[in-house]
């Protein structure tokens, strides 16, 4: 792919900046054991972050099939076209170094952080793992992302087929394109799968198990789901780019029951201020960068920032530890609140939020999805309003039903495949 | 509808969505007399907003929280007028 140049990226470390997935994928594959490290560039990520990004890497070496990479690029030392046309390598891989893999996260001040993995803990999950006979693997994520990269390693190493997504394709298209192709399972955010369902062409897809990451899996999700495909496994796993992968639910309930803490081979997990904190040999190593803070701490821990409740033996999953929002004193997880409104029956999805309030100096307010029903175009909003209203009201104190609601035709997605929030 | 009988409309609506008994809204009617409590009127300040397009209370920095009904009715007919 790299037109048998590889050879010259050895030791050195190497973005990879390419538009097209495949054309990353090959990358990877050839250049895992020769360069120092490899810098996966999500597509989406602003071009103004570049140069911060190869500074903190100290990126000398550039893969991409781009024409043009903007202006502002600093100099480089080795600039590698990318073709699509695959050639067999011959790079000497005898002398072998441990490659590390960094991965791009969007950090709180929009830059995004630089999180140092190897192949060894990104696929730590898949040690073991069996060929898969008649499996084809897909998935909504891109592979320049943890949740994408997963996949695309499941497939790789397990010797499995597998569908990429393409950013140039509706979900229609794709859904369609997977479904030709004989997709059997198919992983995806729930914001991601909130979407699909809305799209008519999800019929299509008969899939064998359906996963769920990134985000909270809620009961309104898992209930769609299993709705839509009654013949499918639907399971909600637990990773994260810093944690890695903890663990997989798989009796399609949300949250995780209490043994599954202690019970999980080969990863370690507390709870320490009501936070999920992860110890095991698939979190990421450092940060990298100029100041960057620990991703573990002194015990070797990973804080995932993730908030659990225990509610009749079984944890779940409250929201984020950095997104609450405080209502007077009280507190509110954003997440919580839409959990419940998704539950009810003409919700797709909602985003809470926060607003200001000049009395209790914040409040929940919602925007909200309707489902599309054919039959009721003419539906009363101001009266499904107030039945959402009252359904929140039956199932949460007063402080975190929403003040008001607001009906908006769709909500915004980041690349990752979440629910894009603010926090105001 | 005015301002003062939108306002009037989500006292009621906020009252019966939190099981309170409002008073008659008197002018001279001290806010705290009504039985809504802070959360109530924060929900109150976010649907007025809503429907008359105004927060009198963000918009100003100086602007102070009635004291009476009468007071927080005036604010809203000033900042929407």
């Amino acid at each position: 792919m790299l037109d048998g140049r590889g050879e010259e990226l050895r030791d050195r470390s190497v973005l990879i900046m390419t538009n097209d997935q495949f054309t990353a994928a090959m990358a990877l594959c050839e250049l895992d054991g020769i360069a120092r490290r490899i810098v996966l560039y999500p597509p989406d990520l602003a071009a103004d972050h570049l140069a911060s990004v190869m500074e903190s890497a100290q990126v000398d070496a550039l893969v991409s099939d781009r024409v043009s990479l903007g202006s502002g690029i600093p100099c480089i030392q080795s600039f590698m076209p990318s073709a699509e046309r695959i050639v067999p390598q011959n790079s000497d891989r005898s002398a072998q170094v441990e490659t590390e893999w960094i991965l791009l996260t969007s950090g709180t001040a929009g830059m995004p952080k630089l999180v140092v993995h190897t192949l060894a803990s990104l696929a730590g999950a898949m040690a073991g793992a069996a060929p898969a006979k008649g499996v084809v693997w897909s998935t909504f994520y891109d592979i320049r992302r943890y949740g994408g990269l997963q996949i695309f390693l499941r497939a790789v190493l397990t010797g499995t087929s597998f569908v990429m997504s393409s950013s140039t394709e509706s979900t229609a298209e794709f859904l369609s394109r997977a479904a030709a192709n004989g997709v059997t399972h198919i992983s995806g955010t729930p914001s991601h799968w909130r979407g699909a369902l809305m799209s008519g062409h999800i019929q299509l897809l008969r899939p064998e198990c359906i996963r769920l990451s990134g985000e909270i899996a809620d009961a309104g999700i898992l209930r769609q789901l299993r709705s839509s495909f009654p013949a499918a496994r639907v399971v909600h796993a637990f990773a994260s780019t810093e944690a890695g992968v903890a663990f997989e639910v798989d009796d399609g309930l949300p949250g995780f029951s209490a043994g599954v803490l202690s019970g999980t081979p080969d990863v370690e997990m507390k709870i320490e201020n009501q936070t999920l904190c992860i110890r095991s040999n698939r979190t990421a190593r450092c940060y990298l960068g100029k100041n960057a803070a620990a991703v573990r701490d002194k015990d070797g821990f990973v804080n995932t920032g993730d908030v659990l409740a225990l509610r009749e033996g079984r944890y779940q999953f409250v929201g984020r530890r950095d997104g609450m929002i405080n209502v007077g004193g009280l507190k509110v997880h954003p997440e919580e609140v839409e959990a419940v409104l998704n539950r009810h029956q003409e919700v797709q999805m909602s985003l809470v939020r926060t607003r200001k309030s000049p009395i209790t100096g914040a409040i929940v307010v919602a925007d909200v999805v309707l489902r599309a029903r054919a039959e009721n175009d003419g539906r009363d909003v101001h009266e499904i309003r107030n039945d959402i209203l009252g359904f929140c009201r039956g199932m949460l104190p007063s402080h975190k039903v929403p003040a008001a609601i607001n009906f908006v035709p769709a909500l915004a997605v980041a690349e990752s495949g979440k629910l894009i929030r603010s926090h105001a | 509808m005015t301002v003062r009988s939108e306002i009037i409309s989500q006292f009621q609506q906020v009252a019966e969505e939190h099981e309170k008994q409002l008073p008659p809204l008197a002018d001279d009617l001290e806010l705290f007399e009504t039985g809504l409590d802070s959360l109530c009127f924060a929900i109150v300040v976010v649907r007025l907003e809503e429907l008359l397009g105004v927060d009198p209370f963000t918009s100003s920095e100086e602007a102070l929280f009635p004291v009476t009904f009468g007071e927080f009715v005036s604010l809203y007919e000033q900042a929407a007028g």
